[in-house]
């Protein structure tokens, strides 16, 4: 059992330390790296989605826009995956590095999302004549938007304070477990209801050239994702470095 | 710890926010009344008839129900936080999940109570069959899952300057599932349906999942 909470040291009180290792701006090279490789690969995606896949027989060229959906949905899951995984990190470990991923992470994840729905909605409003059907996946990935924009709501709320990262971690990890009894409950709710969805596309007989532009796709986003986040992490460090450095000078 | 000493630590939180409640009667009148209010606004919003009474009253219980505890759940920690007692209590040696406990039972009277005033009032306004034994797990579990995540939501809520608006934005969205299940279950009471998903089943679940978590995280949540 606890009986004292373990109470950070004010900063500046004593004398001055230096700025934790991890907030020390540093040049990395394998960032321009991951930068080059993102930007190639996406232009490779685009080629690929525009130019190499062929046209889809049923739903003609409006088909094209599932080698930029999917991998979009993809990253975004996989960003929040990332924030859960990073919250946990944060809190049993304490190390304010996880906190900064898990927002980088998050910002990154929730503009991924808003393109997800975006880019599903005008694929619907071919395809099914509807921009927005309340499908399982779509619903799940609409409330998945609203909760890391609350997320990220609190986050500007509180600031860069302790408490208001441990609370975040908290909701980051929450709202993690939350998507897949969502996504079970709306599935079930959504069984009782006539619904027109056409199919998916039958992936079992797509042609390679489908399967591998998809793949590319996958590829690029996620170096996409790795880059921007690495980006926002990178900003948000300088963020934290900056008040440190304030907090001290207005100290001394 | 024992169960013992953590029963009373617990039972001596709650009691503290009972008698509180009691001498001032600040959060159940309000959140009774308001329970009521959706109720009634709900039936001049979807112009109920005897047709489609039985599909639309549930969901108006629901969202009743959830709007009303969120003026209860926002001031969970709010009599803490005015007058500075979080810190002392935090300095007492009291397990945080006593705490949560407390302040979770704390919001289950008082949602509880207001439950029990709007379900026969919600029986005879819509003159639905819902006044029976099967509503009450539904509204149990229900209940549960709200407040087991309104709890830690509100705590986490009173860490922002912006506490009431931000507890139903962060709040709502993962309360879906419960919403849903509850709205389904209490729908198959007034209009059974066979081969119906386990809809208290779901519930059951989410309680036991965000009870677990929210008892383990809350520490984190409150201290500072």
């Amino acid at each position: 059992m606890q009986i004292a909470s373990s109470r950070p040291a004010q900063p500046g009180t004593a004398t001055p330390t230096p700025l934790p290792p991890w907030l020390m701006p540093v040049r990395r090279y394998g960032e321009y790296v991951l930068g080059a490789a993102a930007a190639l690969s996406i232009l490779a995606t685009i080629w690929a989605a525009f130019v190499y896949a062929p046209t889809d027989a049923l739903q003609g060229n409006v088909q094209r826009i599932e080698y930029f959906h999917v991998p979009m949905a993809w990253v975004a899951y996989l960003a929040f995956f990332v924030v859960f995984v990073a919250s946990i990190l944060y809190l049993w470990r304490k190390n304010a590095r996880w906190d900064v991923l898990a927002r980088a992470s998050a910002e990154v994840g929730t503009v991924f999302t808003t393109l997800v729905l975006i880019t599903g909605s005008l694929w619907g409003r071919t395809v099914w004549g509807t921009w927005w059907q309340w499908d399982a996946r779509m619903t799940t990935t609409l409330i998945l938007w609203f909760i890391y924009v609350g997320y990220l709501l609190l986050r500007s709320y509180t600031g860069l304070s302790e408490g208001g990262a441990r609370a975040a971690a908290v909701l980051g990890i929450i709202g993690f477990i939350d998507v897949p009894i969502n996504y079970l409950s709306v599935t079930w709710w959504r069984t009782l209801h006539p619904s027109y969805q056409v199919p998916l596309g039958s992936e079992a007989q797509a042609p390679a050239s489908v399967v591998l532009a998809l793949m590319l796709g996958l590829l690029a986003f996620t170096l996409l994702y790795a880059f921007l986040t690495v980006q926002v992490y990178r900003l948000n460090k300088i963020q934290r470095a900056a008040q440190v450095l304030r907090v001290r000078a207005e100290m001394e | 710890m024992t169960f013992r000493l953590f029963w009373n630590q617990m039972l001596a939180i709650l009691w503290k926010d009972l008698r509180c409640e009691l001498r001032t009667r600040q959060v159940w009148i309000s959140m009774a009344m308001f329970a009521l209010l959706v109720l009634i606004v709900f039936n001049f919003a979807f112009d109920l008839r005897v047709d489609n009474k039985a599909a639309v009253a549930p969901g108006a219980l629901w969202i009743a129900f959830v709007f009303a505890s969120t003026l209860g759940l926002g001031r969970t920690i709010t009599a803490e936080q005015e007058k500075g007692l979080m810190d002392r209590l935090l300095l007492c040696p009291v397990d945080r999940k006593a705490i949560y406990f407390a302040k979770l039972l704390g919001n289950l009277v008082f949602i509880g109570v207001v439950e029990v005033i709007a379900v026969p009032i919600f029986a005879v306004l819509y003159d639905l069959p819902v006044f029976t034994g099967g509503i009450i797990p539904i509204v149990v579990l229900g209940t549960i899952g709200i407040a087991a995540l309104g709890t830690i939501f509100s705590a986490i809520a009173a860490n922002t300057q912006a506490r009431e608006v931000l507890l139903p934005l962060l709040l709502f969205p993962l309360l879906v599932p419960v919403v849903i299940a509850a709205v389904k279950a209490t729908q198959a009471l007034v209009n059974p349906v066979s081969g119906d998903a386990p809809w208290i089943g779901l519930i059951a679940a989410f309680d036991v999942i965000f009870l677990s978590i929210s008892a383990v995280t809350f520490q984190y949540v409150i201290e500072e």
